[in-house]
């Protein structure tokens, strides 16, 4: 049994016990003195989370919001670009184009006519937001996500935009908002001379 | 029949006085021990422990009693049936008996009308009685585990009936030098002679003793590191595997009860009972002299237990081998050499606090065994050490 094995197994030795060690007593003591630091330290790491609520860091990605400009009119454009860019395929985008003839929308070609995200789909990458190219769909950092039914917690365009107005005025925006040139849809056509700027990052980020 | 009771209340309503205090506080003491147990472990461990129920968590102890006896009475159908019922009271039972010569405060030593802080005071063979039986607790769990008709509850069963085989020695051979020297068997003769200056207690003088009581006593209550008729990781709970609801909280009372038993006889026998520096009189029966003393008594007892509850969160649990080899191998003969030595300096008139000396013979045992146990644990493999852990890789090929 020992001479075929003893050729492919390596024996690892265990450490050797010392003479202190082996006598017990002053682990003991020291087990005791440890246990007693901890008992009367007064430091928890217990988080008390209903009543407290934790602090979430900035760049957290919790629950999509879609962003509205300066206008209040949904930022997006209907590109698909975070639709295409989805690996769980949770974004359902039907473009429609936008009313010509009204004043308040004539500096937009198309906008979402419904904008659906399902959140239990979602696994929270944030390639969405990294695709955006005008800024418009962001992760916040809204984590605790509950509902009854699995229909309540797919979020049409109204929901998301209802996102945006809490965690806006809250003062809890992601650090991602607004850190850059927004891209050609919400800056007027003057960039577009320029070249494009760079997709998805900022020129500070 | 009245007439009987009339002749004989002035001496029937203490006891039964002190049998309510006893019948009405264990329980409750039992049920909060759990909850202070809770916060204590839970700030060892940097926790918060339970604080919902009630301010700081006061009464998650009641909410747990609540819960407990409101529960369904399962029995299983594979179960001696009248063993398994047999067995929780009969461990709270010998649990409670155990306190009928313990006093819980003061009591002097000559018997005196009125209230008094003990069921039967001034019994002569008080701390043999009282380790009698506490050892009968043993049936409980034995009949526990064997009613359960259950693998794991027999091993738990049958690990506790050698742990106790193994306890009752050095735990009655550590206290006959306190006996020796006290020269009674009774409780409140022990406590009282130990009072005058703090060095009269019995801890500063047989150190050693203390050291073997303490060690034994925990392995009675079975606790941890001691608990391996119970442990959970092992077996699944041992001897209470089966058991739910109310029949469990028996179980559990008992051993609650054991460590209040323990911790009451380490105070009073080691600590100096209901004395104090500057509260070292005979016992008088002024009230507030009373109360005091009573309350000396319960702090330190609070302190043991609280100490009790400190070492379930240091210490690991011993294997059971090691735990027979500690009896049997380091505090029968340590408690032997500490009996030795009570002997000389009492027949030859010594000075008894040459006895702290003993506290010698524990480092010095420790030194030994640890030599020994070097060289059992370093030896190589090849020289035919025992394997000690499986090889996974091994069995793998």
């Amino acid at each position: 049994m020992t001479t075929k094995k003893s050729k492919t197994v390596k024996w690892g030795e265990e450490p050797k016990i010392g003479w202190w060690e082996a006598m017990y007593l002053p682990a003991i003591a020291g087990g005791l003195a440890t246990a007693i630091k901890h008992a009367f330290s007064g430091r928890t790491t217990t988080r008390q989370y209903p009543d407290v609520e934790p602090e979430i860091p900035p760049n957290y990605r919790g629950v999509h919001r879609l962003n509205r400009d300066e206008e209040g009119r949904v930022k997006c454009v209907a590109c698909y670009m975070c639709q295409t860019a989805c690996p769980a395929n949770c974004i359902e985008i039907i473009a429609a184009p936008a009313p010509k003839d009204d004043p308040h929308w004539k500096d937009r070609d198309k906008f979402p006519q419904t904008f659906t995200i399902d959140e239990l789909r979602c696994i929270y990458c944030g390639m969405c937001e990294e695709a955006c190219p005008v800024d418009a769909i962001e992760l916040t950092s809204v984590y605790d996500l509950t509902g009854y039914t699995r229909k309540e917690l797919i979020f049409d365009k109204e929901k998301l935009l209802s996102v945006f107005d809490e965690t806006s005025t809250g003062g809890k925006d992601p650090v991602r908002t607004n850190r850059g040139a927004l891209g050609p849809a919400s800056v007027e056509a003057s960039t577009a001379s320029q070249g494009p700027p760079p997709p998805g990052r900022g020129s500070h980020g | 029949m009245f007439e009987y009771l009339k002749q004989s209340w002035p001496t029937l309503w203490p006891t039964l006085g002190a049998i309510g205090v006893i019948l009405a506080f264990v329980p409750v003491l039992g049920l909060y021990m759990t909850f202070i147990e809770r916060k204590l472990a839970a700030y060892v461990q940097d926790r918060l422990g339970p604080n919902r129920v009630g301010p700081f968590g006061i009464l998650q102890a009641i909410a747990d009693a609540i819960k407990l006896f409101l529960k369904e009475q399962i029995i299983p159908d594979h179960v001696y049936t009248f063993l398994y019922f047999i067995a929780p009271t009969f461990s709270l039972m010998t649990a409670m008996f155990a306190l009928v010569v313990m006093p819980f405060g003061p009591v002097p030593t000559e018997y005196t009308e009125g209230f008094r802080y003990i069921v039967a005071p001034g019994i002569d063979i008080g701390i043999m009685m009282m380790i009698a039986i506490s050892s009968l607790s043993a049936y409980g769990i034995i009949l526990g585990g064997w009613a359960s008709n259950n693998k794991y509850s027999l091993y738990g069963a049958i690990r506790s009936c050698a742990q106790f085989i193994s306890y009752e020695i050095p735990l009655g051979l550590s206290i006959i030098g306190i006996i020796a020297a006290s020269g009674s068997l009774n409780i409140e003769q022990i406590v009282s002679s130990q009072g005058g200056a703090i060095w009269n207690w019995n801890i500063f003088w047989q150190p050693l003793a203390l050291i073997v009581f303490f060690t034994s006593a925990l392995a009675e209550t079975n606790r941890l590191p001691f608990d391996l008729a119970e442990c959970e990781q092992e077996l699944v709970g041992g001897f209470h595997t089966e058991y739910g609801g109310i029949k469990f909280v028996l179980f559990f009372l008992a051993e609650y009860t054991h460590v209040v038993t323990v911790s009451f006889l380490t105070a009073l026998l080691f600590f100096g009972g209901w004395h104090f520096p500057g509260l070292t009189g005979p016992v008088d029966a002024s009230l507030g002299g009373m109360l005091l003393r009573t309350f000396v008594l319960v702090f330190k007892v609070t302190m043991v237990v609280g100490f009790i509850m400190l070492l379930r969160w240091s210490l690991p649990r011993f294997r059971f081998d090691q735990l027979m080899g500690l009896a049997w191998k380091g505090l029968i003969p340590l408690a032997l050499l500490n009996f030795l030595c009570v002997a000389i300096v009492l027949t030859y008139d010594l000075p008894k606090h040459y006895l702290a000396l003993t506290a010698l013979f524990l480092v010095a045992g420790s030194m030994v065994s640890a030599r020994q146990l070097q060289h059992t644990i370093n030896r190589p493999r090849s020289e035919g050490r025992p394997a000690t852990n499986v090889n996974l890789t091994e069995s793998a090929i």
